[in-house]
């Protein structure tokens, strides 16, 4: 156990990797030199060199598509793509090439390629650079998807996307870098497939991943204030979902509210909802609330930007109205 | 020397000098942490802004990178309105949703301000197919990194303009970095110029730090779209003497290279001929400086004043018209 950086906690994990299996190999724009437009990487082109270490030009489609014709071919590669905002343009090789391949060959090929992207908003950097997609990833079969809301999930997830034979997308939360948290390296990987209860509660479950976690972690902690017990469950895994951790939440507390930085139009938070539904429609005493971003592009002005997203105050009041409400 | 000349040289200087200080000062402001999130600078590339603006009418049209503040005060911007914008105000020429990557003014024809690396180019094809379907006689000029090139958005752009015949000028900002990454180690033809040749377009090279090779090459480049209506392409080799963004330790270039760059800085080797050719002495370039530092005051000062979008907005403009409500 240390204390350690989420940053640092994904550097460690792909050193390890580096270290243990001579097929993977690190590539994307500025991970060498620059040392990761998030410091992510930043040594690693001194200890493995350029071979494994690889610069890639501007140009996310090939590059990524090329992570994916790699793994084919018997690599391991990490491919770093420097945000989810630009992962836009590698789409097509993601959704097209990575997620079919399995399927359509009929189970002939596999493509063991981890995809690692930065995601969220947060700081200020307007609309283009402040997505959140991972709805649209979690949404494609073929896929496996992954969000670290945690700096031991930022290094296990890592190591668990490599293991896997197929292809993983792995959203690392930009304005989380620089978080704090204990890290313990003899875990076992394998964990994050899971949703985890990040708290124990019993009087209503927020749901969250990713970018939202230590928001709903310290909306927790109010409610705790007041009196409201709450459970917390981080869903990790954003495809497959862990359906059976969300019923069982719902059936402990009765009241879900979910938190999730997407736009709530076709968002994760929806999709999660409707499981509730379908799962636990008769344990409910209360609708289920949605805690999203508002629908408009990420503005730039700082209180713009913060009225855009989730807050824990709009947290907070939202388990307020789920509680609020007689069974 | 005529007056005309001498108006004209310190003209230039002038606009090279406002982004100059501008840019200076903005790095001061996110230091005070005043402006936020991501801030390029264009030290070092002024002439490139101020000497292709000069070729350029109103009626022509501009597309621009995130590293915009200078090809937007060349253009006519208020610099007010520029660092409104910076400061998130609602008097900034974006209303603070943009910040500095996102600037724009519809009345210039100044459409952005792109943070997607070659995400301006296809809307300067875009452009440039309306001038010409609605039979308008314009330049659509396109402002875009040396790592654009890298992207398939570039090469499907030329592809696009030269197969269609559109007048857009393609404006290639060389300043030999991508980020971190130099261009011979992300380009592997690192000779830009020969890029179009593959799409039929013709290129030129041009020294971008000189501000009137820039200009010349610009006019005469811009004739020859305007003219013919067909794309054109230039590389304007210059270089950044600053740090890519505020996040950027500079790992990866030596500061002897930048020191040695900084000799061919395109400020100081204009006012070196200027003052060759008699055409400025001290105290008309200190004039220059009052002018240009009073500019920036009232821009800062109305920055400053500015007041803040009420939150209340926050969910106007998403779209032009509501529907279904
Ligand atoms: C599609 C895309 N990929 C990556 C980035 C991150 N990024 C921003 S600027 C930049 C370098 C661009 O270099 P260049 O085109 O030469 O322009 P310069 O910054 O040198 O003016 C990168 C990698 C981005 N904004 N868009
Ligand atoms: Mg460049």
């Amino acid at each position: 156990m240390s204390t350690t950086t989420y940053r640092e906690a994904a550097r460690a994990a792909m050193r390890r990797a580096l270290e243990d299996d001579p097929r993977v190999f690190l590539m994307g724009e500025d991970v060498g030199r620059y040392g990761g437009a998030f410091a992510v990487s930043r040594g690693l082109l001194e200890v493995f060199g350029p071979e494994r270490i690889r610069d890639t030009p501007l140009s996310e489609s090939a590059f990524v598509g090329a992570g994916i014709g790699a793994a084919l071919g018997g690599m391991r590669p990490i491919v770093e793509v420097m945000t989810v905002n630009f992962s836009l343009l590698a789409m097509d090789q993601i959704v097209n090439n990575a997620a079919t391949l399995r399927h359509m060959s009929g189970g002939q090929l596999s493509v063991p390629v981890l995809i690692r992207m930065a995601t969220g908003a947060g700081k200020q950097i307007a609309a283009q650079h402040s997505h959140s997609w991972e709805n649209w990833y979690a949404s494609v079969p073929g896929l496996k998807v992954l969000a670290a809301g945690s700096v031991q999930d930022a290094h296990d997830m890592v190591l668990a996307g490599l293991a896997d034979p197929d292809p993983v997308v792995l959203f690392e939360t930009m304005a989380l870098y620089n978080l704090e948290g204990e890290l313990d390296t003899s875990v076992d990987p394998e964990g994050v497939w899971r949703a985890a209860v990040r708290r124990a509660g019993r009087d209503v479950s927020l749901i969250s991943y990713g970018s939202s976690m230590p928001k709903t972690l310290e909306a927790a902690e109010r409610l705790a204030a007041e009196g409201v017990d709450a459970e917390v469950l981080d869903l990790r895994c954003l495809r497959p979902l862990d359906d059976a951790a969300i019923v069982a939440t719902v059936e402990r507390t009765h009241r879900a509210v979910i938190v999730d930085e997407g736009w709530r139009t076709g968002s994760l938070a929806g999709e999660v909802s409707a499981r509730i539904m379908e799962g636990a429609f008769y344990a409910l005493d209360a609708p289920v609330e949605r805690v999203c971003t508002a629908e408009v592009p990420i503005p730039y002005a700082k209180h713009l930007e913060d009225a855009a997203l989730p807050s824990v105050d709009g947290i907070v009041a939202a388990a307020r109205r789920a509680l609020a409400r007689e069974p | 020397m005529s007056t005309i000349a001498r108006e004209r040289g310190r003209h230039l200087l002038r606009e090279m000098l406002r982004i100059r200080r501008l840019e200076e000062r903005s790095a001061e402001l996110y230091g005070q942490g005043k402006i936020r999130g991501f801030l390029h600078l264009y030290v070092g590339e002024e002439a490139v802004a101020v000497g292709a603006m000069q070729a350029l009418g109103p009626e022509d049209v501009v597309v621009a990178t995130y590293r915009e503040h200078g090809q937007a005060l060349a253009r006519g911007m208020d610099p007010g309105a520029v660092m409104a914008e910076m400061y998130g105000k609602v008097t900034g020429c974006s209303k603070g949703r943009g910040g500095s990557m996102h600037l724009f003014s519809h009345a210039l024809r100044f459409y952005g301000g792109s943070g997607i690396v070659a995400g301006g180019l296809p809307l300067a094809v875009g452009l440039a197919l309306a001038a010409k379907m609605l039979g308008e006689r314009r330049v659509t000029a396109c402002f875009f990194g040396d790592g654009a090139t890298d992207e398939g958005e570039f090469h499907e752009s030329l592809n696009l303009a030269a197969l269609w015949a559109l007048p857009v000028l393609f404006l290639c900002e060389n300043n030999r970095y991508a980020m971190g990454t130099a261009l011979h180690r992300h380009a592997a033809n690192p000779d830009l110029r020969q890029l179009p040749a593959a799409y039929g377009v013709v290129a030129e090279k041009v020294d971008g730090m000189d501000v009137l090779a820039v200009e010349r090459a610009v006019r005469h480049a811009a004739e020859e779209v305007r003219e013919q209506g067909t794309p054109r392409f230039l590389e304007l080799e210059t270089y950044r003497f600053r740090a890519h963004s505020m996040f950027d330790a500079e790992l990866y270039r030596d500061e002897a290279e930048v020191r040695a760059e900084q000799a061919r800085d395109p400020i100081t080797l204009f006012s070196e001929r200027l003052r060759a050719q008699g055409l400025l002495d001290d105290d008309a370039l200190a004039a220059i400086e009052r002018e240009v530092e009073e500019e920036l005051a009232r821009a800062v000062a109305f920055a400053e004043q500015s007041p803040w979008e009420p939150v209340e907005e926050l969910a106007t403009d998403v779209v032009t018209r509501e529907v279904g409500r």
